[in-house]
């Protein structure tokens, strides 16, 4: 039980049942669709870059509570940083919900949240999908899997 | 040799108890349980409550000793040796193939072909008679409940012949409209493939009608009995089906083993489907000529310990009976109707009149596959998602679905634990 408690913390049921940052964006500078064929689950991720900056970013789609949360924690992460610094976290990102439950992680802030999913190996896709969905828009890809 | 174990643990299990000799058959589902051992593991520190069997069910002891006893008393390759070893191998394998054919029905062992599964199967019939008989403008049927398996292949058979798919449609209830079926087929469908029974929603197709119906219209019919075979009673002449196939796993056997039951003119009229050892009757460097059946569709060295595995699950199926595992298996799917209906928030997907063993369900406000990794935690394992059908999600208008799936084994009290296991997860988001 205590797993499941690290798994759907306070912060991930809040973001499940009312996401931030749910909505399209008009006219996005970048745009792309993840999927993950394992569940059938769907994220549409919009993003507006302005020089360098992410100005603004969105998603719609369904998913379950760890994709919804992960996408919602996500787009509030990111509003505000830079490209690069986007980039960065990812990787950071990357490495939390990929690290074997017993070795220490960095704390990523509200991100962290998600580190629980170390003890579920097979929601790690679900972890990550809006992040690889994020580096498939910037790269300017359409679409995206986790698989 | 390899018969004598399965067959008697398989007897074992139907001993009607002492004294009532006269309840032939009675069955006892503790005695059932206890032929499969992975039942007695626990999960996440609690007893296994196995749901998960239109996936794949679990193996008795019996089809694990069948397999243990060919390796390690006989295996050796068939069909190619003068030896004692070779021999011996190969009447085993051709006593599983005869053994399918009794299950089935099939008027003849050579109208039995080993495969890998049922995808194989299907697709076996896609690439032979598939490219000889559907071109260009021709049409081939299906119905909006089929597995991928049982749809992925005709798609690529119909965009490589220039054929075009036609989609019979469900109701709301997870029915196929028969008469909906038949205003697709005419002069131009060259074959009609349905599933006997969808494991997204477990409803269960009135083949027998539709068959009925398709051959008036002069079309032949495949059956996608993956799911079926291993619930009821099938009888390929009965039914008068043109192919049948299924899947050794579902059957209690073991993975990587597969049936295509073909009628024996329509199997000779085809071409192989793979080329190489076995299939052939003489090569030279120009050219060959064709093995008999089954062995023209048998190319390579065959899963010799799968085709005994599954002969030695067919006859602990048989030793028990489908008018007994049918029955306990209806019971149960009326109990855990009634019990998924009652928590709150539930909704079954998939109402169908005549349904098995199939209880595919969504909860308001939790996505499936947060139901199915906190039920886990609670030992009960169900699947979650598309159920490789996602059309039948897209009718549904659900990304996915949570499913509890019963075989023989399952108990009221495991439905009970799944029920548990749910209030648990209207608890976590609560
Ligand atoms: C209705 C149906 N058809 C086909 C299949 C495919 O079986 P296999 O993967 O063993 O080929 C399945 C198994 O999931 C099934 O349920």
């Amino acid at each position: 039980m205590s797993d499941l408690r690290d798994l759907y913390q306070e912060v991930i049921l809040d973001h499940n049942k009312r996401p931030r940052n749910f909505r399209a964006i008009d006219v996005p500078t970048h745009f792309a669709e993840g999927y993950n064929p394992l569940c059938g689950d769907r994220l549409k991720l919009y993003v507006k870059v302005d020089g360098d900056v992410i100005t603004d970013l969105a998603f719609l789609g369904s998913g379950c509570a760890i994709s919804k949360a992960s996408a919602s924690l996500m787009t509030d992460a990111l509003r505000g940083r830079t490209v690069a610094e986007a980039q960065a976290l990812f990787e950071r990102f990357h490495h939390v919900v990929t690290t074997p439950p017993d070795q220490p992680v960095e704390d990523l802030g509200k991100l962290s949240a998600l580190a629980g999913v170390r003890e579920f190996p097979v929601r790690v896709k679900c972890a990550s999908l809006a992040w690889h969905t994020l580096k498939a828009a910037l790269d300017r890809t359409t679409l995206t899997s986790t698989e | 040799m390899t018969t004598t174990t399965p067959l008697r643990s398989a007897s074992a299990s139907m001993t009607p108890p002492r004294g009532e000799a006269a309840v032939r058959r009675a069955f006892d589902v503790e005695r059932v349980r206890a032929d499969f051992p992975i039942l007695r593991r626990q999960v996440h520190g609690h007893p296994l409550v196995y749901l998960d069997n239109a996936a794949t069910p679990q193996k008795p002891q019996a089809v694990l000793d069948a397999i243990v006893s060919y390796y390690t008393e006989i295996n050796a390759n068939v069909h190619r040796g003068v030896h004692d070893l070779s021999e011996r191998a190969t009447t085993a394998f051709e006593a599983a193939r005869e053994k399918v054919r009794g299950f089935f029905n099939a008027r003849e062992a050579r109208e039995i072909v080993f495969t890998r599964n049922a995808t194989e199967s299907i697709n076996l019939v896609a690439w032979t008679f598939g490219r000889t008989n559907v071109g260009r403008d021709d049409e081939v049927v299906v119905t909006a409940m089929e597995h991928h398996s049982n749809l992925v292949p005709w798609q690529m058979l119909c965009e490589a012949a220039g054929a075009r798919l036609r989609v019979a449609p469900i109701d709301d209830r997870g029915e196929l409209l028969v008469d909906e079926l038949e205003r697709l087929l005419g002069p131009r469908t060259k074959l009609l493939a349905v599933t006997h029974m969808s494991n997204a929603l477990g409803t269960v197709n009135a083949v027998e009608d539709i068959v009925r119906i398709a051959h008036a219209h002069g079309v032949p019919v495949l059956i996608d009995g993956s799911q079926a075979a291993y619930h009821m009673k099938v009888d390929v002449q009965a039914l008068d089906c043109d192919f049948y196939a299924a899947t050794g796993h579902k059957l209690y056997g073991p993975t990587g083993i597969g049936v295509l039951y073909g009628k024996a003119a329509l199997l000779e009229s085809m071409p192989p489907f793979m080329g190489g050892g076995d299939m052939i009757a003489s090569v030279t460097l120009e050219k060959s000529t064709w093995n008999v059946l089954p062995y023209k569709f048998e190319a390579g060295t065959p899963h010799i310990a799968g085709a005994i595995g599954l002969g030695a699950a067919i006859d602990y199926i048989t030793g028990i009976g489908f008018d007994a595992i049918g029955a306990h298996e209806a019971a149960l799917l009326a109990y855990g109707t009634e019990a998924l209906s009652s928590v709150p928030g539930v909704r079954l997907i998939g109402t169908a009149r005549r349904k098995a063993s199939v209880l595919s369900f969504v909860m308001e406000g939790v996505h499936p596959h947060d139901i199915g990794t906190i039920v886990d935690r609670e030992g009960v394992a169900i699947r979650t998602g598309h159920h490789c059908a996602q059309p039948v999600m897209a009718r549904f208008s659900v990304p996915a679905t949570a499913r509890a799936s019963l075989a023989m084994y399952n108990t009221r009290g495991e439905i009970d634990t799944l029920v548990r296991a749910l209030e648990r997860v209207r608890e976590v988001f609560a």
